[in-house]
C-alpha cells in the first residue's frame, strides 16, 4: 500500500503550453525514501511542490491526481488541502540561511505547527521542541530556542530545520535538495542526520537532488526525470547494476564515482539528449491524439 | 519565475499608463489654451465687481443670470471668468518658478554628486538643514520678507524646493559616477566638468524632467497656498488660491464659489502628477 | 557600542542643522523691510517711543550681536518675548505645542491604519483587479498634496453631507475643566467621553486631510515590500506548515516587511508635520501652524524664531526616533551584529 501516490500529473506555465511536468506517475510506500534525480530544470523540484501545495503562482496543474495518505489531494478545497497537508507532510528546505524567518525566534517556529494547526498546548509543544532540537543534536536546545536565526550557523539552522519538520511526526517529508547550500563537511553529516532520524521516526521520504552520489546512500528507489517526464522507475540497487533507460546510463555515467573520485567525467552526451527529446515529443504526440 | 498573471496586469496598467499620459497632458493643454485666449474667451471682466450680482449661482440653479456661467462670488466678480485668467498665474509660475528651481538644484546636485569633496559636504549639509524647514512656513515667511507679488513667489519656491532636485540628482549622479564608462572617458583625458556634462548629465537627464513635471504642480500648490493666505499678489487679481479662500469663507451661502476653482487647481495638480509619473515609467528601461 | 558611537554622531550633526536653521531663520527675518515696532504701536506714537521699544527689544544691535544675545538666551530656557502678545516665546509656544503633536499624532495613525489596510488588502489580492483598482486610487491620492484634500473634505463633509466640524479645535461654548493643552489625551483620562467626542469630532478631518498622502505612501512602500517577502522560502516553508494566506501575510511577511517601509515612512511623517502649517489654517484649528501664519502677519519676529526653531527640532527628533526605532526592531542590530 503505497503512501503518496501520483498519477498521470501534468503541470505547465499558466496560459501558456510550455509543460514543466508531464504526465508523471509515482508511488512511495510509508517509511520509503524515493529519490527524484535529474538536471535543473528537469521538473523533480516541482514534484515535491505539487505534493505540498506550493507551486509557484505561474505553474498550473492540468491532469492527474496526486493521493496522499488515501486523500485525493486536489479535489480537496484548499483550506482543508493546506491544513491536511500540514498534518501529514512536512518539509526540509534547501538553504537554510533564508527558510526560517528572520525576525522570529527558533522556539516559535518549531512549535507554531503544532500549537496552531494541531492544537497542542503550547507546554507540550515546547517541551517536544526540546526533545526534537536535543535529537538533532543541538547543544543548549533552552538557549537555541530563545535565539534569532541570524544567530545561528547554517548547519545549525539546518538541523533545526529538519526538526522542525519532524515535530508533528508527518508520514512524509519532501527533503529539497537539503544539502546543496551547506559547506561540504557540512553536507556530509546532514545526510547522516536526515538518515538516522528518517530510521527512527519511520517516515517516508522524498528526497529530491542533482547527486547520485546522496541517491545512492540513502534512498531506496528512485525516479529519474528529464524535461518533466520520469525515464526511468526503480530500485536503487537495479539502478547502478544495470540502468535500464538510456538517459540513466549516460548520468550515470556523467557521475563521479566514489571508488575512484579522480577520474574524468563524461558529460551526458548530445546523442543521448537528442534520443531523450525525440522520445518526449513522441509521448506528447500520443498524449495529443491519444 | 516571473509570475504570468503578472505579465497580464503589467500589459493591463501599460494601457492605463498610456490614457493617464493624455489624459493629463489634455487637460493641460486646455488650460494653456484658456491662459492665452483669457481675454476672448472669457465672458466677463475678471475684475468687475457688482454688489447686485453678489454670490450668482450657477446656470443651472435657480436664480442664475445669463453670462454667468459658473455664478459669482460675494462682491458680484463672475467665478468663470476669474478661473480663466487665473489660469495665467498659475501656468506662469509653474513654468518659470519650475525651471528656475530645476536649473539650480539640479545644477547644485550634479556638483555635488560627481565633483564630491568639500562641494558636495557643504550641500548636503544644505540640503539637511534645508529639510528641517517646514516648507510651507517657509515659504510665507519669505513671501513677508519679500513682499507679496509674482517675483517673491518665483522666488520662494526656487529657494525652498531647490533641494527636491539636488537630492536625487546627486544620488543618481553618484551613482553614474561610480560606472565604468566614466572612468575610461577620465582615464581618455578628459575634464572633470567636461566628463560632468558630456557623461553624467545626459544619464539624469530622463530623471531631471521627471522631477521638473512634478514640481510644476508642486509650484501651483504652493501658489495657491500663499494666496489662500492672503500672500500672494495683489488681492483683486484672480488667482485660484484666492478664489479658494474667498469660497472657504462663504461655504455655506456660495459652495460654487469654492467648487469651481477647488476642481480646476486638483485636476492641475493631478494633470502635472500623472505626467510626471507617466514620463518616469516611460523613461524606466526595467519597466519598458 | 557601535550603536551607541553612532547615536552620538547623529546628535552632533543634528545640533549643525538646528543651529544653521536658528542662524538662517534669524537672518532672513532680520531683512524685513519695516519697523515691527513702528507697526505695533498706535498711531500718533513719537519717534522716542519707537525708539525706547526697538532697543527694549534688542532691535536696535547688529544681527550677530542680536544672534549672541538670542542665543545666551535660549540655554536658559528664554526665547524672547512676542511682540503683539508681550508673553514670552516658549511659554506661547508650548501652549500651542500639544494641540499641532494631538493633530499630527492622530493623522499618523489613521494614515498607518488606511496605508496597512491597502497594503494588507492588496498584496492579498495580488494580480486581481482589486490591487489595481487600489493602485490607482493610491497614486491619487499621493499625487495630491494634503492641502486640496482639506478642503475636498471640507466640502463633502462640512457643506455636502455635514457630519464633522470643519473649524476650530473644541466646540467654543463647551466648559473645558482641562489643566494641561492635551485636550484628546486629558478628556480621555478625566473620562469625559463627550469632551472627547467633540475634540475628536473638530481634529477628525484636518487628521484626515493630513493623512491621505502619507497613507498612499505607506501603502504603496508596504505592499511592495510585503510582494517582495512573500517569494521568500520562510513564507513558503510556512504554507507547508498548513497556514493560510491570511497568516502567512500578517505573521510571517508583514513584521519583515515593516522594517524596510519605516525609515521612508519617517522622513514622510516630517513632511506631514510641516503640512500641519497650512491645514491648521485651513481648519482654524488653534494649533503651532496657525499661530506661526499669524506670526508671520504681524511681524513678530521672535515669536517666528521660536516656531521655526521648534518645528525643526520635531522634524530633526522624529528622523532620530525613527533611526533608533529602526535599531531596536531590527533583530541583527539589536544584538550587535
Amino acid at each position: 500500500m503505497s503512501f503518496l501516490k501520483i498519477t498521470g500529473l501534468s503541470a505547465r506555465l499558466k496560459g501558456t503550453a510550455f509543460p514543466i511536468l508531464r504526465d508523471v506517475s509515482l508511488e512511495v510506500a510509508a517509511g520509503e525514501v524515493h529519490g527524484l534525480v535529474g538536471e535543473s530544470g528537469a521538473g523533480k523540484s516541482m514534484i515535491g511542490k505539487a505534493v505540498l501545495g506550493i507551486l509557484p503562482a505561474s505553474v498550473e496543474i492540468t491532469r492527474g491526481a496526486i493521493e496522499l495518505d488515501g486523500m485525493d489531494l486536489l479535489s480537496l478545497p484548499p483550506a482543508e488541502r493546506r491544513r491536511r497537508i500540514g498534518a501529514t507532510a512536512a518539509l526540509i528546505p534547501q538553504d537554510p540561511l533564508t527558510a526560517l524567518n528572520p525576525s522570529r525566534r527558533i522556539g516559535p517556529q518549531v512549535t507554531d505547527r503544532l500549537v496552531d494547526i494541531l492544537g497542542w498546548p503550547r507546554a507540550r509543544a515546547e517541551t517536544r521542541a526540546r526533545e526534537l532540537l536535543a535529537e538533532v543534536h543541538i547543544p543548549d536546545p533552552e538557549r537555541v530556542m530563545r535565539s534569532y536565526p541570524h544567530e545561528l550557523s547554517g548547519g545549525m539552522r539546518q538541523r533545526i530545520l529538519i526538526a522542525s519538520a519532524f515535530a508533528a511526526e508527518p508520514k512524509l517529508i519532501v527533503a529539497d535538495e537539503p544539502t546543496t547550500a551547506l559547506d561540504v563537511t557540512v553536507q556530509k553529516q546532514i545526510l547522516k542526520l536526515i538518515a538516522e532520524m528518517q530510521a527512527r521516526h519511520g517516515t517516508a521520504l522524498l528526497f529530491v537532488t542533482h547527486d547520485l552520489g546522496v541517491v545512492s546512500k540513502v534512498c531506496q528507489s528512485l525516479s529519474v526525470l528529464y524535461g518533466g517526464k520520469v525515464m526511468e522507475a526503480t530500485t536503487v540497487r537495479d539502478f547502478f547494476r544495470q540502468p535500464a533507460h538510456g538517459y540513466s546510463r549516460a548520468l550515470l555515467a556523467a557521475t563521479p564515482k566514489y571508488t575512484d573520485p579522480a577520474a574524468s567525467l563524461t558529460p551526458v552526451p548530445d546523442a543521448v539528449i537528442a534520443a531523450v527529446q525525440a522520445e518526449i515529443a513522441a509521448h506528447d504526440r500520443s498524449l495529443r491524439h491519444g | 519565475m516571473a509570475s504570468n498573471s503578472g505579465t497580464d496586469g503589467r500589459s493591463q496598467i501599460r494601457r492605463r499608463v498610456g490614457l493617464k499620459l493624455w489624459l493629463s497632458a489634455g487637460w493641460l493643454g486646455v488650460l494653456v489654451l484658456a491662459a492665452l485666449l483669457a481675454p476672448w474667451i472669457a465672458p466677463q471682466d475678471p475684475l468687475a465687481q457688482d454688489l447686485f450680482l453678489g454670490r450668482l449661482p450657477p446656470v443651472w440653479q435657480q436664480g442664475a443670470e445669463p453670462g454667468f456661467w459658473l455664478g459669482t462670488d460675494s462682491l458680484g466678480r463672475d467665478v468663470l471668468s476669474r478661473i480663466l485668467y487665473g489660469a495665467r498665474l498659475a501656468l506662469i509660475v509653474a513654468l518659470v518658478a519650475g525651471s528656475l528651481t530645476c536649473l539650480i538644484g539640479a545644477s547644485l546636485g550634479l556638483m555635488a554628486g560627481f565633483l564630491r569633496g568639500w562641494v558636495d559636504v557643504v550641500i548636503s549639509r544644505a540640503i539637511d538643514i534645508w529639510m528641517a524647514f517646514p516648507p510651507v512656513l517657509f515659504s510665507i515667511l519669505l513671501i513677508a520678507v519679500m513682499g507679496p507679488g509674482l517675483v517673491s513667489i518665483i522666488l520662494a519656491i526656487v529657494v525652498i524646493d531647490w533641494t527636491r532636485f539636488a537630492r536625487v540628482v546627486r544620488a543618481e549622479a553618484m551613482a553614474q559616477g561610480a560606472m565604468d564608462y566614466v572612468a575610461s572617458a577620465q582615464v581618455a583625458g578628459r575634464g572633470r566638468v567636461s566628463t560632468m556634462l558630456t557623461e553624467i548629465l545626459p544619464n539624469v537627464l530622463p530623471t531631471i524632467v521627471v522631477l521638473l513635471t512634478l514640481e510644476m504642480g508642486i509650484a501651483v500648490i504652493v501658489e495657491a497656498i500663499l494666496s489662500f493666505v492672503n500672500l500672494s499678489i495683489s488681492t483683486d487679481d484672480p488667482t485660484w488660491g484666492g478664489m479658494i479662500a474667498e469660497g472657504r469663507t462663504s461655504i455655506h451661502q456660495a459652495w460654487w464659489v469654492l467648487i469651481f476653482p477647488l476642481v480646476t487647481l486638483f485636476l492641475t495638480v493631478l494633470s502635472f502628477s500623472q505626467l510626471g509619473e507617466g514620463l518616469k515609467d516611460r523613461f524606466d528601461p526595467v519597466l519598458r | 557600542m557601535q550603536l551607541f558611537r553612532a547615536f552620538l554622531l547623529r546628535l552632533a550633526t543634528t545640533a549643525v542643522t538646528l543651529i544653521g536653521v536658528a542662524v538662517i531663520v534669524f537672518v532672513v527675518i532680520r531683512v524685513v523691510p519695516g519697523n515691527p515696532i513702528a507697526m505695533m504701536l498706535p498711531p500718533g506714537a513719537t519717534e522716542a517711543d519707537i525708539a525706547r521699544l526697538t532697543a527694549q527689544y534688542g532691535l536696535d544691535k547688529s544681527i550677530p550681536a542680536q544672534f549672541l544675545i538670542w542665543c545666551q538666551g535660549v540655554v536658559q530656557g528664554d526665547f524672547g518675548t512676542s511682540i503683539t502678545s508681550n508673553q514670552p516665546v516658549l511659554r506661547l509656544v508650548l501652549g500651542r505645542l500639544p494641540a499641532t503633536l494631538e493633530l499630527s499624532i492622530m493623522a499618523l495613525v489613521i494614515a498607518v491604519v488606511i496605508g496597512g489596510a491597502i497594503a494588507l488588502t492588496g498584496t492579498r489580492n495580488r494580480g486581481t483587479k482589486v490591487e489595481a483598482a487600489l493602485d490607482v486610487g493610491n497614486g491619487m491620492a499621493l499625487s495630491v498634496p494634503d492641502f486640496l484634500w482639506g478642503l475636498v473634505l471640507i466640502l463633502i463633509f462640512g457643506v455636502l453631507w455635514p457630519v464633522f466640524h470643519i473649524s476650530g479645535r473644541v466646540t467654543p461654548s463647551l466648559e473645558l475643566p482641562f489643566t494641561t493643552d492635551f485636550y484628546l489625551f486629558e478628556s480621555v483620562l478625566r473620562l469625559r467621553f463627550d469632551l472627547w467626542a467633540d475634540i475628536v469630532s473638530h481634529m477628525f478631518m484636518p487628521a484626515l486631510a493630513l493623512a491621505i498622502p502619507l497613507a498612499a505612501i505607506i501603502g504603496q512602500l508596504l505592499k511592495q515590500s510585503l510582494k517582495e517577502t512573500m517569494h521568500l522560502d520562510y513564507v513558503t516553508l510556512a504554507r507547508t506548515k498548513g497556514y493560510g494566506e491570511n497568516h502567512v501575510i500578517t505573521r510571517e511577511a508583514l513584521p519583515n516587511a515593516i522594517l524596510p517601509t519605516l525609515t521612508l515612512v519617517g522622513v514622510q511623517f516630517t513632511f506631514l508635520i510641516g503640512g500641519t502649517v497650512i491645514i491648521e489654517r485651513l481648519f482654524s484649528y488653534e494649533g503651532l501652524g496657525n499661530m506661526a501664519i499669524d506670526a508671520v502677519i504681524n511681524r513678530d519676529l521672535p515669536l517666528i524664531q521660536g516656531i521655526v526653531i521648534l518645528f525643526a527640532a520635531i522634524f530633526t527628533a522624529v528622523n532620530l526616533i525613527v533611526d533608533l526605532s529602526y535599531a531596536l526592531l531590527n533583530p541583527r542590530l539589536r544584538h550587535g551584529q
